[in-house]
C-alpha cells in the first residue's frame, strides 16, 4: 500500500515539474524543475522495480554511521570545490580577464562569488555540522539516530539544496541577501530538510541511554534551532508568480538590512561559531584523550554566547542610516561576546593540560589546537572592528574579507580537517590514516596559505581605507577610487597564492582520504547496553 | 556556586534546552528589530520619494541578478571623505521602496548610491560592455551580453503587483499601465507624459541606443535614477536618530 501511495506521490511530482520546467518564467526555475523533474523520475522507476522484492530489513541496532559516512565524503568534495572557486575567484579580482568574454554571464565574479560562499559555508561547512551532529549525538546519547532513513532524507535533502542554490546563482536566480541568496523554493525546500535535521536529533537526544546530555550537544541542538529561526525570518518573501524564481522581501530598506545583517552575523555566530564548537568539545577531548577542561566555564560561556551573539548583527551597519541606537547596541554587544568566545577557546585549549606532548607527535591535535588559535585571534579582531571608530575605517574594505578568511578557513576548515582526520579511519576500521605525514602537509600548507593570506588582506584593507579618506592640505581628495583598485594589485596576487596553498592542503586530504577509504571497509558499531535504571 | 547545580536539570531534559535556548535567542533580535517598524524617527520624512517606474524596477532586478551588490554599496556614510566623493550621505528614506535593501557590504568598486546623472547614457553602455575601455583600473567584469539580450516586460504587471502587495504604493493606475511605461521609458518618441506624471523625474531615454528595448536599457534607466529622488532643498536632518 505504502509503496503505491510513493509511486503516486513521485509520479505526481515528476509531472508538475516537467508542466513547471515548460511553463517557467526564467532559465533558473526551468532548469530546477527539469532537475527536480528527472530525480522524481528516476525514483519512481527504481520505486516501480522494488515492487514484489521481498524488502531489505536494515539492521538496526548498531549505531546508524553509513550516513555519516556519506557525509565525511561530501564534506571532503565540497571542501575542495568551495576551495577551488575561491581561488578563481581571488584571482578574477586580480586578473579581470578571468571573466571570460565566452563565459558572460556565468562566470561573471557577480555570480560566482555568491556560489563560493554558499559553497565553502554551506555545502563544506554545513555537510561537516551535519555528520559531525549525526556522529557526536549517537555516541554520546548511546543511541541509534532516531526516525529511520530520516537520517538519510537529511543528508540527500540537503545535497540538494546545494545544487539548487549553487546552479541558481549560476543561472540568476537570487534574491541578493548575502549568505541567504537562494531564491523562495530552496528556502522552503532548506526549512523542510532542517525541520527533519531538527527532528532526527531531538529524537535521539530523547531516546539516549546517558542521564545527562553532553556539552557538544548543547551547541548543536543552539545551533540548529537558531538557524531555523534566523531562515525563516530573513527569507520571507513573496514569489512574483509560483512559476518563475524571481520573489519580493517582505521587508524593505532600513528594517530589511537590519534583519539581514542579524541573520548574517548570527549565519558567523551559530553556523560557524556554535555548532563547530559543538564540533571542538567532542573531537578534541577525543582526540587529546583528556576530559573538557571545565565544566562550569563550559555552562557559562555557552549561555552567555547564544544570548550576546544574536545582539551583534548591527555592527555591520555602522554609519548608515540604520539608527544610531541600535548600532550602538550592536557595538557593545560584539564587545562583551569577546568574552565568552575566549571561554570556548580557554576551555578547549586547556583541555590539552597534561597532554600538550601530543602537539609533538600527533598532527590531528596540530590541526585542532591551530584551529582554536585562530578562533581566538578571529573573535578578538571581530569585537575590535565592531568598534565604531575602526570600523570607519575597515567597513567596505578588504580587511573584512580577511577578517572573515582567518576565522573561515583557520578555525572552520581546521576543526572540519582535524574532524575528518579523526573520522575516517574510525569510520572505515583502519587504525589510522594512510599517511601521517601527509597531514603534516596539509597543515603546513594551509597555515602558510592563511598567513598569506590574512596579511595580504590587512594590508590592502587598512591601506586603500587610509587611500579613500586621504584629503590634501587644500580638503581636495587625494586618491580616486581607481587608484585605490590598482594599489591592492600585487596583495591580490599573494592572496591569490595563499588560496592555492590553502587549495593544495584540501586536495592532498582529499586522497589521504581517498587511500584511508579504499583500503577499508565500513564498520558497525553496536550501541552499548541499556544502563539500568537507577535513582536520580 | 550553587546555580550551576541547578543547570542539571536543563542538561537532563532535550525539551528544557530547547525551550531556554530558543528564549535566550530570540531577545537581542526582537529588541533591535522590532522598534524599527514603529518608532518614528527610523525614516525620515522627504520630498520626491516615488517607487521605481517598471523600467527601473526591471534594472534594478538584474542589478541584484548580476550580484553587482556583491562589489559596490548604496550606502554613503556621512563622513568627509565619502560625502565629497559620492554626495550626501545617504538616507534611510532612500530605500524604503527596496525590496531587497542594496546597500552592500564591500566596495570592490565605487559606491552607487548616487551615481544616477553622473554619467552619460553612452559612458555606461561604454563602461558595461568593457569597463577597462573607460576605467583602465578597473577589475569589473564584462557586461556586454545585457545589450544583446531584448526585454519585452512580459510578467511586470506581476512583479509590480507582488512589490504593491508588501507595502510599495503602487497605484492600480501604475499597475495597470505598467507595460506601457515599461516600454514608454526606453523611447523618447513614445508618449511618454503619463508615464513622468506617474513617476516624477524618470528620465526617458534610449539608454543603450539601440532600436530594441534590452536589459541594458534597464539596466541603466535604474543607476540614472539611483540617489535622484530627494530634495535635500526641504530636508531637515534630525538631531538625534
Amino acid at each position: 500500500m505504502l509503496d503505491y501511495v510513493k509511486l503516486i506521490a513521485l509520479g505526481l511530482v515528476a509531472i508538475l515539474a516537467a508542466i513547471a520546467a515548460d511553463w517557467g518564467h526564467d532559465l533558473a526555475y526551468k532548469v530546477h524543475a527539469a532537475l527536480i523533474m528527472v530525480i522524481a523520475g528516476a525514483m519512481f522507476i527504481w520505486q516501480v522495480r522494488q515492487i514484489g522484492n521481498t524488502p531489505v530489513v536494515a539492521d538496526t541496532t548498531g549505531y546508524l554511521d553509513s550516513v555519516v559516512r556519506a557525509g565525511v565524503i561530501a564534506t571532503g568534495f565540497w571542501g575542495v570545490v568551495g576551495f577551488l572557486a575561491g581561488v578563481f575567484i581571488a584571482f578574477q579580482l586580480a586578473f579581470p580577464g578571468l571573466n571570460f568574454d565566452w563565459g558572460q554571464p556565468f562566470t561573471n565574479f557577480g555570480r560566482l562569488r555568491p556560489l563560493h560562499t554558499s559553497a565553502v559555508i554551506f555545502a563544506f561547512g554545513g555537510n561537516a555540522l551535519i555528520m559531525s551532529s549525526f556522529y557526536i549525538v549517537q555516541r554520546t546519547c548511546g543511541a541509534r539516530l532516531w526516525g529511520g532513513n530520516l537520517a538519510w532524507f537529511v543528508f540527500w535533502g540537503y545535497q540538494l539544496f546545494i545544487v539548487l542554490a549553487a546552479t541558481g546563482y549560476l543561472l540568476g536566480a537570487t534574491q541578493s541577501k548575502e549568505y541567504a541568496e537562494p531564491e523562495w523554493y530552496v528556502d522552503i525546500w532548506l526549512t523542510l530538510v532542517w525541520v527533519a535535521f531538527l527532528a532526527v536529533y531531538l529524537g535521539t537526544s530523547f531516546k539516549r541511554r546517558e542521564k545527562h546530555i553532553y556539552v557538544a550537544n548543547w551547541f548543536l541542538l543552539s545551533f540548529i534551532i537558531t538557524v531555523a529561526m534566523l531562515h525563516i525570518v530573513n527569507n520571507l518573501s513573496i514569489p512574483v508568480s509560483l512559476l518563475g524564481s524571481k520573489s519580493v522581501q517582505v521587508f524593505s530598506g532600513v528594517q530589511d538590512a537590519m534583519t539581514q545583517w542579524w541573520y548574517g552575523h548570527n549565519a558567523v555566530g551559530f553556523f560557524l561559531t556554535a555548532g563547530f564548537l559543538g564540533m571542538m568539545y567532542y573531537f578534541i577531548p577525543k582526540q587529546a584523550e583528556r576530559p573538557v577542561f571545565s565544566y562550569k566555564l563550559s555552562i557559562i560561556h555557552f549561555w552567555a554566547l547564544i544570548f550576546l551573539y544574536i545582539w551583534a548583527g548591527p555592527h555591520h551597519l555602522h554609519y548608515t542610516a540604520l539608527p544610531d541606537w541600535a548600532s550602538t547596541l550592536g557595538m557593545v554587544f560584539s564587545i562583551i561576546l569577546w568574552m565568552p568566545s575566549w571561554g570556548g577557546m580557554i576551555n578547549g585549549l586547556m583541555t590539552l593540560q597534561g597532554a600538550w606532548d601530543k602537539l609533538r607527535t600527533d598532527p590531528i591535535i596540530r590541526m585542532m589546537v591551530i584551529s582554536l588559535a585562530f578562533y581566538g585571534m578571529s573573535t578578538f579582531e571581530g569585537p575590535m572592528m565592531s568598534i565604531r571608530a575602526v570600523n570607519s575605517l575597515s567597513h567596505y574594505t578588504d580587511w573584512t574579507i580577511g577578517h572573515v578568511h582567518s576565522g573561515a578557513l583557520g578555525w572552520n576548515g581546521m576543526i572540519t580537517f582535524g574532524a575528518l582526520y579523526f573520522l575516517t579511519p574510525r569510520l572505515w576500521g583502519r587504525k589510522q590514516m594512510y599517511s601521517m605525514s601527509a597531514i603534516d602537509w596539509h597543515f603546513w600548507l594551509a597555515t602558510i596559505g592563511i598567513v598569506l593570506y590574512a596579511a595580504s588582506m590587512w594590508g590592502t584593507g587598512i591601506m586603500e581605507g587610509l587611500m579613500w579618506r586621504e584629503v590634501d592640505a587644500q580638503g581636495f581628495l587625494v586618491n580616486s577610487f581607481a587608484d585605490t583598485v590598482s594599489a591592492k594589485f600585487p596583495m591580490y596576487v599573494v592572496r591569490g597564492l595563499g588560496g592555492v596553498l590553502y587549495l593544495a592542503g584540501g586536495i592532498i586530504m582529499v586522497w589521504n582520504m581517498w587511500m584511508t577509504i579504499r583500503g577499508g571497509k565500513p564498520v558497525v558499531v553496536t550501541t552499548p547496553p541499556a544502563q539500568t535504571p537507577q535513582a536520580a | 556556586m550553587a546555580f550551576l547545580d541547578k543547570h542539571k536539570a536543563l542538561e537532563r531534559s532535550p525539551t528544557l534546552l530547547f525551550v531556554g535556548s530558543l528564549l535566550v535567542v530570540s531577545i537581542g533580535g526582537i529588541v533591535e528589530i522590532a522598534p524599527l517598524f514603529y518608532l518614528e524617527n527610523t525614516i525620515e520624512e522627504v520630498d520626491g520619494m516615488r517607487p521605481y517606474s517598471p523600467l527601473e524596477l526591471a534594472g534594478r532586478d538584474i542589478y541584484i541578478r548580476e550580484g553587482c551588490y556583491v562589489c559596490h554599496s548604496q550606502m554613503i556614510r556621512p563622513m568627509r571623505d565619502e560625502v565629497e566623493r559620492y554626495g550626501h550621505y545617504s538616507l534611510a528614506a532612500e530605500s524604503m521602496y527596496d525590496h531587497p535593501h542594496q546597500w552592500g557590504s564591500k566596495r570592490t568598486g565605487p559606491d552607487l548610491a548616487r551615481v544616477g546623472g553622473r554619467y552619460s547614457d553612452a559612458w555606461h553602455v561604454d563602461h558595461l560592455n568593457d569597463p577597462q575601455s573607460v576605467v583602465p583600473e578597473s577589475i569589473m567584469p564584462k557586461y556586454a551580453f545585457l545589450g544583446r539580450t531584448p526585454i519585452d516586460g512580459e510578467h511586470i504587471e506581476d512583479l509590480l503587483r507582488t512589490h504593491a502587495f508588501v507595502g510599495v504604493p503602487y497605484t492600480e493606475e501604475m499597475i495597470d499601465n505598467a507595460l506601457f511605461d515599461f516600454q514608454a521609458q526606453g523611447d523618447p518618441d513614445s508618449d511618454w507624459d503619463a508615464l513622468v506624471e506617474r513617476y516624477p523625474g524618470a528620465v526617458v531615454s534610449n539608454f543603450d541606443g539601440q532600436p530594441e528595448l534590452t536589459e541594458m536599457d534597464a539596466l541603466i534607466a535604474y543607476l540614472q535614477m539611483l540617489g535622484t529622488l530627494v530634495d535635500f532643498s526641504t530636508f531637515t536632518p534630525d538631531a538625534s536618530r
